[in-house]
């Protein structure tokens, strides 16, 4: 029986699932999944058609960290824990939004659990709102770019921050851009004990606007100009980064994009898209991701 | 062995005999020390390979306890008012996915005006999400129901949330003669949780499936069918009990002197004790009155309760919340019990926000209602005179 699949729903092209099918294929399918409402969900868990080969549970839009905090201290005190992981497959509004409460309650007590934000930038599931991990600039429904507006004007919730500031053992960012980087990460996360927070770029056929064929494009991009830096904090060090040979300008990844395509006409685009490239800058300056 | 406890007390000494795996805790008031009893137990090392678990909310205690159970735990936690209401996402979850979690809950009023004190605004808000919902009068009640509540919750016939419903300061904070259960007792009325399923890697199932519209309602059904057998099961739980400790509970709803009274008093939880008190002083006066006492609230005794107030004249419910826009909860559930029966009917909503009750007002309500000197309908207790200002 495979991990994941056949039978769910996801538009062709979507990120998740390639995300999904990556972690649960480098955990050989020992683990026991939360998952929070969302896409994922929604596509996978429908009565009868379940796509989950391995046991999977969903409660609630925000509750999945805890919920896997609770699985993981049943098989302590059921002593079953040479079962399987814990791992909870959350989105990022589930994760920068409205969950994050339960996720630091869990991250802070540092339940053996490997936590995977895929992050599709909106709610997805839901047809493109605005999220926490929204990055600049983007056109949403619930900010759309109008005369006014030039879509998101805030910035995208720095998670990776925020989860290494629990002090937990693991944080990484991932893309479905690279997928042997992405299951090196998972196995490395479920060798070590304790909360890992692993953060998967993972493209929206129809969020952002890009066709089936350009999710590993979108997602590489998102790489190369350093909007989306691929990096690895353990016990709080940050210990790799992948580099970037010959950076490119942010407008290279903008323009394959129906979400950023008004930057390009809107009044107030450019000064977005200098506000990104100069996210980007302070990105590879940060992390010293220019080779 | 008969101690002199508190309430908090009397729930952590019957948790721990009832074996949890997994117990999540958020204090709030009155609730916190039925928490730090068992951490204090935990700490010590007296739950075993029980996991205690402080939660960075009453929310998230009750998500752990969702994972845990679906995981094939036994579990627990003890809560009330905001915190149960903060819950109650998670608890209708945890009753459509039929996860057997125990909830004390120490009954306080809700915000606002923030108060900590006690009535019962708080669970009657759960009142239809699937969730077993009893009321004790003592703190014996209160110790006995503990390991009834994880029988029944986990029988494969019912499988349901179970929330004990005792009322906060009045049983929780009052120090009790108890007969504390010993681990023999408990261990020979409950034994270890065996979930028909639960999430494992030898057997991979989905938890939480979602319902198009063409299933969607099954799996209402089966809940409201769990729940109306949950009415057979709990009895058979209490005649068990009552076998093994000799202390029988009265099943759902408890009736005296109903056979032939033409005032009969509804009451549920801790104010019973006063009722009982005053009927029973009518009584020895010739006065016709009786009392029923509700123990089960959900699933609603229907049967029992139109039994014990078929031969009533005139009934009268002391409420200990308020259905804003209506009445009195309780009274609205009894009514549609004794549909087709044309008593006179009263409720007075009284002790709202932890406010005294005393013996006296209890006895006016009940002498004035009996005399006939009160309007049929809902009624607040005593309120203090006061101008509402309406701009």
């Amino acid at each position: 029986m495979s991990f994941f699949g056949p039978g769910h729903g996801a538009c062709p092209g979507c990120g998740l699932t390639i995300a999904t099918r990556n972690v649960l294929e480098a955990l050989e399918g020992k683990c026991f999944v939360s998952n929070s409402t969302g896409c994922l969900e929604i596509v996978s868990s429908q009565y009868e058609r379940s796509a989950w080969g391995v046991p999977y549970i969903h409660s609630l839009f925000e509750n999945a960290a805890a919920v896997a905090a609770g699985i993981e201290l049943a098989l302590k005190a059921l002593k079953r824990t040479d079962e399987g992981k814990v791992v909870v497959f959350a989105g990022d509004g589930a994760t920068a939004d409205i969950g994050i409460g339960p996720l630091s309650g869990m991250l802070d007590r540092n339940h053996d659990v490997i936590y995977i934000c895929l992050d599709n930038e909106a709610y997805q599931n839901t047809g493109n709102q605005q999220s926490g991990l929204t990055p600049t600039g983007s056109n949403t429904t619930t900010m759309p770019a109008g005369e006014l507006m030039p879509g998101k004007t805030g910035r995208k919730k720095d998670m990776i921050s925020i989860a290494v500031g629990h002090g937990i053992p693991y944080v990484a960012t991932a893309t479905v851009a690279f997928y042997a980087d992405l299951r090196r990460k998972v196995k490395k996360a479920a060798e070590i004990e304790g909360a890992k927070y692993i953060q998967i770029h993972t493209p929206c056929v129809t969020g952002w606007g890009i066709d089936g064929k350009q999710t590993l494009e979108s997602a590489r991009l998102a790489f190369e100009t350093a909007l989306y830096p691929i990096i690895e904090y353990e016990n709080g060090e940050l210990t790799k980064v992948r580099k970037i040979k010959d950076r490119k300008p942010v407008e290279e990844y903008l323009r394959i994009q129906r979400r950023f395509r008004h930057l390009f006409k809107h009044p107030k685009g450019q000064e977005i898209i200098r506000i990104l490239q100069k996210i980007a800058d302070d990105n590879a300056a940060k992390f010293n991701l220019d080779v | 062995m008969k101690k002199v406890v508190r309430g908090f007390y009397s729930i952590a000494h019957s948790v721990k005999l009832c074996k949890p795996n997994v117990i999540a805790a958020y204090p709030i008031t009155p609730q916190t020390e039925i928490v730090e009893n068992l951490a204090k137990m935990y700490s010590n090392g007296e739950l075993g390979d029980c996991e205690y678990v402080t939660a960075e909310s009453e929310f998230g205690a009750a998500s752990i306890l969702v994972g845990a159970s679906a995981a094939g735990a036994r579990t627990f936690t003890a809560t009330c008012s905001q915190g149960l209401v903060l819950m109650s996402e998670v608890l209708l979850n945890a009753a459509g996915m039929r996860l057997p979690i125990v909830i004390v809950n120490t009954n306080r009023a809700l915000s606002a005006p923030l108060s900590i004190w006690n009535d019962h605004q708080d669970s009657m808000l759960l009142r239809d999400g699937g969730l077993i919902q009893i009321h004790v009068e003592t703190n014996q009640e209160a110790h006995d129901m503990v390991p009834l509540a994880f029988k029944v919750a986990e029988n494969p016939r019912v499988m349901l949330p179970f929330m004990v419903n005792m009322d906060g300061f009045k049983l929780t904070h009052a120090y009790e003669p108890v007969d504390l259960l010993d681990q023999e007792i408990v261990d020979s009325f409950l034994p270890p949780y065996e979930p028909p399923v639960y999430m494992t890697t030898k057997n991979p199932l989905t938890f939480g499936s979602y319902a198009p519209p063409h299933c969607y309602a099954e799996f209402r059904v089966t809940l409201q069918n769990a729940m109306m057998r949950a009415l057979d099961e709990i009895e058979k739980a209490y005649k068990d009990w009552a076998e093994i400790t000799g202390r029988y509970w009265g099943g759902h709803a408890v009736g005296e002197y109903t056979d032939d009274a033409e005032l009969v008093v509804v009451s549920m939880g801790s104010l019973t004790g006063m009722v009982r008190d005053v009927v029973n002083e009518m009584r020895r006066e010739g006065k016709k009155v009786g009392l029923l006492k509700l123990r089960t609230f959900r699933p609603f005794p229907v049967k029992e309760v139109r039994n014990a107030l078929k031969n009533a004249n005139k009934i009268l419910v002391f409420e200990r919340a308020v259905s804003f826009g209506y009445e009195g909860p309780v009274g609205i559930e009894v009514k549609s019990a004794i549909f087709g029966f044309t008593p006179e009917f009263y409720s007075f909503a009284v002790g709202l926000g932890g406010r005294d009750v005393p013996r006296e007002e209890i006895v006016k309500i009940i002498g004035d209602v009996y005399e006939g000197k009160v309007e049929q309908g809902f009624h607040f207790g005593t309120i203090k005179e006061f101008e509402e200002v309406v701009v």
